[in-house]
């Protein structure tokens, strides 16, 4: 008992993992009218669902993440979740006492039905066919999810970026579906800075000569310098101004300026190397895909701009969290969401962690951060569904 | 524990707040703690709560007991909050150490159709006493050095109900304290801690 205890005192993995598949045979409509006659979601859960079915919490991902949230797979011990050091047992989110369920996105490239999956009309991968989805989308096939896995309600729907504006709208699509919502590094609406990014992003890919349209896995390519230049791009906006200088400083590589193209400065060396990486791994359907749902989101936007009306369905209880270097989705942001709350009476709190790190931050194990995540999962009743 | 029982136990001035409470209200307490009185409120009164605090650890422990709170200066307003959105707005023991305090009148009668008020009495006879033999008071309801005080605006009994009419503020009820009892005769010099509740106009 000696070992499990230190364990739960440090926080410790939850240790292997299976990545699973669910399918889904009824056609999901969506958002942009097309419709999806089946899809298949990846997905891993971590801890056990109690009798009562009162303890789970849906983990949702940002843009680039996947259903690996925690752990390490079997046969790839390198390849550790995404949120490891959120979920786990002792962690913030304590996989002892909860039922814990990571789910790749609809239109993802990691498992679940996307650009690469095959179109049965065609019999060929969608590549640039595969229909463009939306938030309100994935939060659709979530629920699909969460009724494969005898969820009716979760005790919890978290995420942080993106992923936080799919907890929110759990909360509008599905309120009697939610009963807490954490909201961390989020906003409302994307302004026109933020979609002005995700444009350059989406350019750099469409506009690289191996794209074709989106059919660039019959060419056998893929548009890497595109991509590489869109993750580049993502990667400047997750970091504040101060942790990038302090990091990287003006150092130069080799000593003194080369005079030419060739690495000079620290931060250059940064930026082509995350490039490269992500070029090798994430498809660049699903990051188009991605940004697109980035940039609808909006749910004010049915109620002529009013995010209290748009967040009147909403019965979960917040906890929402901003970190005061993001200036991608600054503090301000996450007020807004607030205001709304309390403007419908709604039980919330607020954290505004005066963090270094930019946007990046709701990914590291900030002391406050965690401690405050993990109060409010510890002070969290576990109701059963009838309530 | 039945309400009214958890009243007779709570400190004095809780208690007293409390009493003025009616059950199920709304109420918003500006620089809350850890959210000792909002827990209270919300056990005795059934209030729906939400404070308001900015120190990190003080929010962590409201979010530990389930008390709302939000993490921000309650000097930059109360700009979440709308026109009327709270039957109360409270403010404990936290007047003396706010800068802007005739701002923070305001915005609490702005948000809240009434505000509670409550403050360390600087008239008590001990501080008088003490200024008057050469020294700054240091006592139980003042515990601080003059160089590490929080409190910037310290005021007497009379000061307060001065500030309330030059901001045509209308007092409504006042319990003056000390040593948890209640003080009749002579309050701002008997009184260690001011209860106010009040409305606008």
């Amino acid at each position: 008992m000696a070992a499990k205890n230190d364990q739960v005192l440090s926080g410790g993995s939850v240790g292997a993992v299976l990545a699973q598949r669910a399918r889904f045979d009824v056609p999901l409509r969506l958002q942009s009218g097309a419709e999806l006659p089946s899809f298949e979601l990846a997905y891993e859960t971590y801890g056990r669902l109690n009798p009562a079915r009162s303890n789970a919490v849906l983990v949702c991902h940002a843009l680039n993440a996947s259903h690996h949230i925690a752990g390490h797979y079997a046969d790839d011990p390198e390849n550790v979740g995404w949120w490891d050091n959120m979920v786990g047992p002792g962690k913030p989110l304590d996989t002892e006492r909860f039922f814990v369920v990571g789910v790749n996105n609809l239109g993802g490239c990691h498992g679940s039905t996307g650009p690469m999956s095959i179109n049965p009309a065609t019999g060929k991968p969608w590549g640039g066919d595969f229909p463009v989805v939306t938030v309100e989308d994935w939060v659709a096939a979530q629920a699909r999810l969460a009724d494969f896995l005898g969820v009716q309600r979760f005790a919890a729907v978290m995420g942080g970026s993106l992923g936080a504006m799919q907890a929110l709208q759990w909360t509008i699509s599905f309120p009697e579906r939610v009963g807490h919502a954490l909201v961390i590094a989020a906003t409302p609406k994307l302004s026109a800075q933020n979609i002005a990014f995700n444009e350059v992003a989406r350019q750099a890919i469409t506009t690289d000569p191996d794209f074709h349209g989106g059919h660039y896995y019959e060419h056998g390519v893929v548009p890497r310098r595109g991509l590489r230049v869109a993750r580049m791009i993502g990667h400047i906006t997750y970091l504040s101004d101060d942790v990038m200088m302090e990091k990287f400083g003006r150092e130069l590589r080799r000593g003194t300026p080369g005079f030419d193209f060739n690495i000079d400065f620290e931060i250059e060396s940064y930026l082509r190397y995350q490039g490269d990486k992500f070029s090798t791994y994430f498809d660049a359907n699903t990051y188009l895909r991605i940004t697109k749902a980035l940039d609808y989101f909006d749910p004010a936007a049915a109620h002529g701009g009013d995010l209290s009306m748009a967040l009147a369905p909403a019965r979960a209880r917040f906890l929402v969290v901003s970190f005061t270097s993001d200036w991608r989705f600054t503090p301000a942001r996450s007020r807004e969401i607030v205001k709304a709350l309390l403007d419908n009476r709604r039980d919330v709190s607020y954290l505004e962690i005066d963090a270094p790190h930019g946007h990046d931050a709701f990914l590291m194990d900030d002391a406050r951060y965690f401690a405050a995540v993990r109060a409010w999962f510890g002070n969290m009743l576990l109701e059963g569904p009838e309530q | 524990m039945t309400g009214a029982e958890r009243i007779m136990n709570a400190r004095p001035d809780f208690a007293a707040i409390a009493r003025w409470i009616g059950s199920g209200k709304r109420v918003l307490d500006l620089g809350c703690g850890d959210g000792t009185l909002l827990d209270f409120l919300r056990r005795a009164r059934a209030v729906h709560g939400y404070g308001i605090e900015i120190d990190d650890q003080k929010v962590t422990e409201c979010v530990r007991s389930g008390v709302n709170v939000m993490q921000m200066n309650l000097e930059s307003g109360l700009s979440a909050f709308r026109d009327g959105s709270f039957d109360y707005v409270i403010l404990s023991q936290t007047l003396q150490a706010v800068r802007h305090t005739e701002d923070i009148m305001r915005e609490m009668l702005r948000v809240g159709r009434e505000a509670i008020v409550s403050f360390p009495n600087f008239g008590h006879w001990s501080a008088r006493l003490q200024v008057a033999r050469g020294r700054m008071p240091v006592s139980a309801a003042l515990p601080y050095q003059w160089f590490d005080t929080p409190n910037v605006h310290l005021c007497t009994i009379h000061d307060f109900e001065a500030l309330c009419e030059k901001l045509s503020i209308r007092v409504l009820e006042r319990v003056v304290l000390h040593g948890g009892r209640p003080v009749s005769v002579m309050p701002n010099l008997f009184g260690s801690l001011a209860v106010y509740r009040c409305t606008s106009g």
